[in-house]
């Protein structure tokens, strides 16, 4: 993609095109530098928001836009930071997590979360806004104690990183709204969604084979049944409660057509959206 | 004189597929047919005329874009379904209950657009799954990853496509729900291998509706007419 040849073309329409992109310099300069710095496939974003930067969008759009995408961010640092711990744990020997597959699906997960956070950094810089940072020491796992031997006990480790994907998905699921006028960042956004479900699959598969922390009676399953967390501790409750949803736009999904979906599946096949609020409230515990 | 509205849509297919198969060279040797064929539908009723001689139109705007949900999910749940008239020799119980879900879920997808789109879904589509191996645990396992990968890339693309944020919402709950589906069919095949195929950034794929159809038209009998989806 020749980023140089489109602005000629533009300013041959828009002789001012470099006077309107002088006057918005973070742009300039923070699209130089984010583009020096992403897989190509991004630029696009890259370029739509400098060119909005110039044209001008409407007033607060890039600002609520960019305050998902940084709320995103934290999120994705939470989880990055929780797998890095988790696998360095593991490699030290003080976490059991076993070798194979188990470990090699951890470090999976970590490397895209990883990815995430670079991901979003950029594309927030891009828009010309400042990406939030933390580092390891901004997070307790622990969450004041709740979890005390998160990086010591296996099973409790997939419960928390079980509640981070859960979580995880509810919480872009619940911002998508808020993207709608921006098609790149929006799809780009479902693209790091999809994914977390993906990882909440996994992660319960790990929790079924390990079968730590599961109450008597309960089956976990990849997908979400009623508000189940599977995990035996009413400390997770709030990135479930709602997930029991049974109806969707008014309509009743038990039996729905004449066919027989049990509660369960109905509850299952549609997952629902966290508010940022509830999503904040979840997660506060885990910063140090 | 042609009277009814199937056998219009008939001729018009026969003629355009023919169409489609005459060279340059007997290009004008052929229309004078052609033309007849045209005329003579379009001599009968107006409003017994198809919208489009170019099969089913899934329409347009958001209402298209619900459709084209509509017609993927008519697909994968006409797929499980068929899974389970004859299961593959070695299904574990486990393997059974858990694909089993999948069907009611994918069934209660199918029924939701159905039921939200009332007088404006599609009707029900014509499918053929005789390329795929339903003996086999290998046959129906890589048709099922193949399908939920696709259900996945369908709604991340189609996302953009939806303007009320209601609607983006309900494909944005469907959506990880198949992701959750396509990860664990992944892990079947092969553990570990549940987000394999993400970008350098760990973004999952997204595909636009003609990519989707490129792939899934080999499973549709019923022709489909996306021209009138959404661009962007």
């Amino acid at each position: 993609m020749k980023i140089e040849n489109i602005i000629n073309q533009i300013e041959s329409v828009d002789p001012e095109i470099y006077q309107r992109l002088d006057g918005r310099r973070n742009a300039m300069k923070s699209f130089v530098k984010f583009s020096g710095k992403i897989a190509l496939a991004s630029l696009p974003i890259a370029f739509g928001s400098m060119l909005n930067k110039a044209y001008g969008s409407p007033t607060g759009t890039d600002d609520a836009i960019t305050d998902v995408l940084n709320f995103a961010l934290t999120l994705e640092y939470i989880e990055s930071e929780f797998y890095k711990a988790g696998y360095s744990a593991a490699t030290g020997g003080t976490l059991a997590i076993p070798a194979g597959a188990p470990l090699g699906a951890i470090k999976t997960i970590r490397d895209h979360e990883i990815a995430h956070v670079s991901f979003l950094k950029a594309a927030i810089t891009s828009l010309g806004a400042t990406p939030v940072s933390f580092t390891a020491a901004s997070f307790d796992f622990t969450a004041k104690g709740a979890f005390a031997n998160v990086f010591t006990d296996y099973a409790l480790f997939l419960a928390v990183a079980q509640t981070f994907e859960d979580t995880g998905v509810r919480a872009y699921k619940g911002q998508a709204g808020n993207l709608i006028s921006n098609n790149d960042i929006l799809t780009a956004a479902l693209n790091i969604h999809s994914v977390e479900a993906r990882h909440a699959s996994h992660i319960r598969q790990m929790r079924r084979a390990n079968g730590g922390l599961i109450p008597a009676g309960v089956t976990v399953k990849p997908w979400i049944t009623l508000n189940q967390s599977g995990i035996g501790t009413t400390a997770v409750q709030a990135s479930y409660n709602g997930e029991e949803a049974t109806t969707q736009a008014g309509v009743n999904i038990v039996n729905i057509g004449g066919f027989t979906i049990s509660a369960n599946a109905a509850s299952e096949c549609f997952d629902e959206p966290l508010t940022k609020d509830q999503v904040v409230a979840i997660v506060t515990p885990f910063f140090a | 004189m042609l009277t009814n509205n199937s056998s219009n849509k008939e001729l018009l297919e026969v003629a355009e597929s023919n169409f489609k198969n005459v060279s340059r060279r007997n290009f004008l040797g052929y229309i004078g047919g052609a033309s007849a064929l045209l005329f003579t539908a379009a001599a009968c009723k107006k409003d017994e005329m198809p919208a489009t001689n170019n099969g089913v139109d899934l329409g347009s705007g958001d209402v298209g874009v619900l459709n084209y949900a509509y017609a993927l999910e008519q697909i994968e749940a006409a797929f499980y379904t068929k899974i389970f008239e004859s299961p593959y020799s070695g299904i574990s119980a486990s393997e059974s209950a858990l694909l089993g879900d999948i069907r009611d879920h994918e069934v209660a997808h199918r029924e939701f657009f159905k039921a939200a789109l009332a007088a404006k879904a599609i009707p029900k589509l014509e499918l053929d799954f005789s390329t795929i191996n339903f003996g086999s645990r290998d046959g129906v396992l890589g048709a099922a990853k193949a399908f939920e990968d696709l259900g996945v890339s369908a709604y991340n693309g189609a996302g953009k496509l939806i303007t009320s944020p209601d609607y983006l919402l309900l494909a944005g709950k469907i959506v990880s729900v198949e992701a959750r589906h396509a990860a664990f069919i992944r892990d079947l095949i092969m553990p570990g291998t549940f987000a394999d195929g993400l970008d350098a950034n760990g973004l999952d794929m997204s595909r636009s509706p003609s990519e989707v159809f490129a792939i899934a038209g080999t499973y549709v009998k019923t022709k489909l007419n996306i021209s009138n989806l959404p661009k962007n």
